[in-house]
């Protein structure tokens, strides 16, 4: 049985960044429109990300060597929690300096390090993640993407779907199959970092239905990859990618996506005089939520800055918080038209309109609501 | 030290506080006995200051006292008592003996006399305190007409006092019983409620259906899932409000607390119980100890929608953003 998640307390030099970071967002911010910044880690600006780059600010918990910040995970915690609250547009780096950063810490060559970790510092390495296939999402077990050893390296074969950011990566990390069949499950797959610009790739974009481009197909037609594709072990990208998926799981954006949305309505509130008691204690159902919610998320932090993969407790934070996340636009939308002669203002109503239509996708990247039950089942000694 | 000290507490109360024990109490079958073995375990002294013989401990150790309580169904009031005496002698009054309880609800009428509603554990306390905006007075259960709540198996009372109650210690203020009521009812839920998802996880591994056991198929094991995650957002709730020094609670922590571990019973009781089946809601199954101790809390000292309410209130008062609110004006 899962142990419950106890508080942590965020050490005072983590909460020190706070000042820098708000002073700064205030002015990088200043003039975006509300429902541009509800896009938050789904808006994408390299540029931003450069500036944030320019401040250390991203991969912050790489090595210093490395050219990251060589902080532990609380600080990238405050970080990414004033971010994400003011709807800064993280997209760009976000994965890189998420998952895959920290990813080729762990598993990578001395060259790989060498290669692709300052590149992520200084936000000029995008990262996207080639998991979901057109035949296998949530059974990613089943993928069909192949890389098949040659004299001088690996022939890739396949196609990924609902990749992410993969028109402006420049990398993939793609789990694919190296040996064996679909039935082999978790054996014999392995992950490659493939270089998005080699010959034989196409990348088709699919708009969503707000609007955005930010998901894609992307096809490889026999790509031939170096020796040194191959990232970690080869056969064990499945227990690469659990890992990995702690790591994305476990972070502040899956309790603050609808912040941004949240904070705009209780600033409607405040401008007007006579907010009604069931306004009030809407206000107040959601910060009933969202406070434990962010101290069990600092609790997983704790265990990864204890060099823990806390992946079935990552699983419980991230089901509640998406929940409470697709709860506030609904929530919202009802308060908002509960009088139907209110004026209303219309950016509130622009970024509610767009956090309604994309937080279906709260629950289903990274793991669907479904999948995540699972794993707390099995943590929970049922399975 | 806190760890040996939570699973030493948690040993004694369930060594004491049995099923058996607490059908007993329940039944009527006077709680004495009981009460003694909880008065010298001193665990009732764990809140009072050193310089009154006490172990001086603050909110942090009533966490693991109150969650204890919780989860064994304790039906004498030590999670009470040992705040009301560590609150007492900060108003200048020495704590009396025997079991002390806290109202969740009262009022005085144009004569002075109190009345109070559903009074936790009031069928086995022997003094009751009461506050309200004015003042605050410990009343002797002895000097006041009590009855049962009527409802089956519940140790609530309703009490009225005369106006000038025999034997009652008048405070020389109001105290906050509210917070700290809510506060301790808070951690006594999340207490309880871990134990209902052990009891419903060791029932689904056991009990088979169609040839396999029910937790093997994929509908009880979500509705499981989403219990885990309300049992574990309730004492992290819980958790957050007995952060901090002394033993006053933080009123906007223990608003957290009382409102998030309110909203999580629901979810909980009504899956525990949809899991169990027919069996859940049978006298002799433990179930039923914790669930209704875990519909009535729900209600005492505020329900999630009063809390709701004046959390909202604080947060647009604030004309902070949210997350500089949490960290400012909340957090630990």
């Amino acid at each position: 049985m899962i142990d419950a998640l106890t508080l942590s307390s965020i050490p005072e030099s983590a909460q020190a960044l706070r000042p820098a970071v708000r002073a700064f967002l205030d002015e990088a911010l200043r003039g975006r429109p509300m429902d541009r910044l509800a896009r938050s880690w789904m808006g994408f600006d390299a540029e931003f990300s450069r500036a944030l780059a320019a401040r250390g600010w991203v991969g912050m918990t790489l090595p210093q060597a490395y050219g990251g910040g060589g902080k532990d995970a609380f600080h990238r915690f405050v970080l990414a929690e004033e971010l994400l609250c003011r709807g800064a547009p993280v997209s760009a780096h976000w994965i890189a300096d998420r998952q895959s950063g920290p990813l080729i810490l762990k598993y990578g060559t001395a060259a790989q390090r060498d290669f692709f970790l300052p590149r992520i510092c200084k936000a000029e390495a995008f990262f996207c993640i080639g998991m979901s296939e057109p035949q296998s999402g949530s059974d990613l077990a089943g993928l069909r993407t192949r890389a098949t050893r040659t004299a001088d390296g690996w022939l890739l074969k396949g196609q990924k779907l609902w990749t992410t950011n993969a028109h402006r990566a420049h990398y993939m990390i793609a789990l694919v199959r190296s040996s064996g069949a679909p039935e082999d499950r978790h054996q014999g797959l392995s992950q490659m970092i493939v270089d998005l610009s080699l010959p034989g790739i196409t990348v088709r974009t699919i708009g969503d239905l707000t609007g955005d481009q930010h998901f894609n197909e992307v096809f490889f037609d026999d790509v031939l990859l170096p020796q040194d594709a191959l990232i970690g072990e080869e056969g064990a990208g499945w227990a690469q990618v659990t890992a990995e998926l702690a790591f994305e799981r476990s972070g502040p954006e899956r309790i603050y996506g609808s912040m941004l949305l949240f904070d705009a309505w209780l600033q409607h509130l405040r401008s007007r005089s006579d907010p009604t008691p069931a306004e009030l204690a809407l206000a107040g159902r959601i910060l009933a939520q969202l406070v434990p919610l962010r101290e069990m998320s600092a609790a997983l932090t704790a265990k990864l800055a204890q060099g823990d993969s806390p992946v079935i407790e990552a699983a419980l934070v991230k089901d509640l918080g998406t929940e409470l996340e697709q709860a506030i636009p609904n929530l919202l939308a009802d308060a908002l038209a509960a009088d139907p002669l209110a004026e209303r203002p219309e950016d509130l109503l622009r970024t509610l309109s767009y956090v309604l239509q994309v937080c279906p996708t709260f629950s289903l990247r990274g793991g669907t609501r479904e999948i995540l039950r699972g794993v707390i089942a099995r943590g929970l000694g049922l399975r | 030290m806190d760890a040996l000290l939570a699973a030493s507490m948690d040993r004694f109360l369930s060594g004491c506080s049995t099923p058996n024990v607490v059908r007993e109490v329940e039944r009527g079958q006077g709680a004495a006995a009981l009460w003694a073995q909880v008065e010298s375990s001193g665990y009732a002294e764990l809140l009072v200051d050193e310089s009154a013989g006490g172990a001086g401990l603050g909110l942090r150790e009533a966490f693991a006292l109150w969650l204890a309580c919780g989860r064994h169904a304790l039906p004498v009031p030590l999670a009470q008592t040992a705040w009301v005496r560590a609150v007492l002698p900060l108003a200048g009054l020495e704590a009396p003996r025997g079991p002390l309880t806290l109202a969740a609800q009262g009022s005085r009428d144009a004569r002075g006399s109190w009345r109070c509603q559903n009074v936790p554990l009031g069928m086995v306390s022997e003094w009751v305190l009461v506050s309200d905006a004015q003042d605050a007075a410990l009343l002797p259960m002895a000097a006041g007409e009590r009855r049962p709540s009527g409802v089956h198996g519940s140790l609530q009372a309703h009490v009225q006092w005369p106006s000038q109650p025999e034997g009652a210690l008048p405070l020389p203020g109001p105290i906050d019983l509210l917070h700290a009521g809510a506060l301790m009812t808070a951690t006594m839920m999340a207490g309880a409620l871990q134990r209902v998802l052990e009891a419903t996880l060791a029932y689904a591994n056991d009990r088979a259906q169609f040839g396999k056991s029910i937790g093997k198929f994929q509908a009880v094991q979500q509705q499981l899932s989403v219990m885990a995650e309300q049992v574990f957002a309730a004492r992290m709730a819980a958790e957050i409000g007995c952060a901090g020094e002394g033993i006053t609670p933080h009123p906007l922590r223990a608003a957290v607390a009382k409102a998030r571990a309110s909203e999580a019973a629901e979810k909980v009781v009504a899956i525990a119980h949809a899991v169990h089946g027919a069996i859940g809601v049978t006298s002799e199954y433990d179930l039923q100890l914790l669930t209704r101790r875990l519909q009535e809390w729900r209600a005492d000292f505020g329900s999630q929608g009063y809390w709701h309410a004046q959390l909202g209130q604080a947060l647009v008062a604030a004309q902070a953003q949210t997350l500089p609110f949490m960290l400012d004006e909340l957090l630990p």
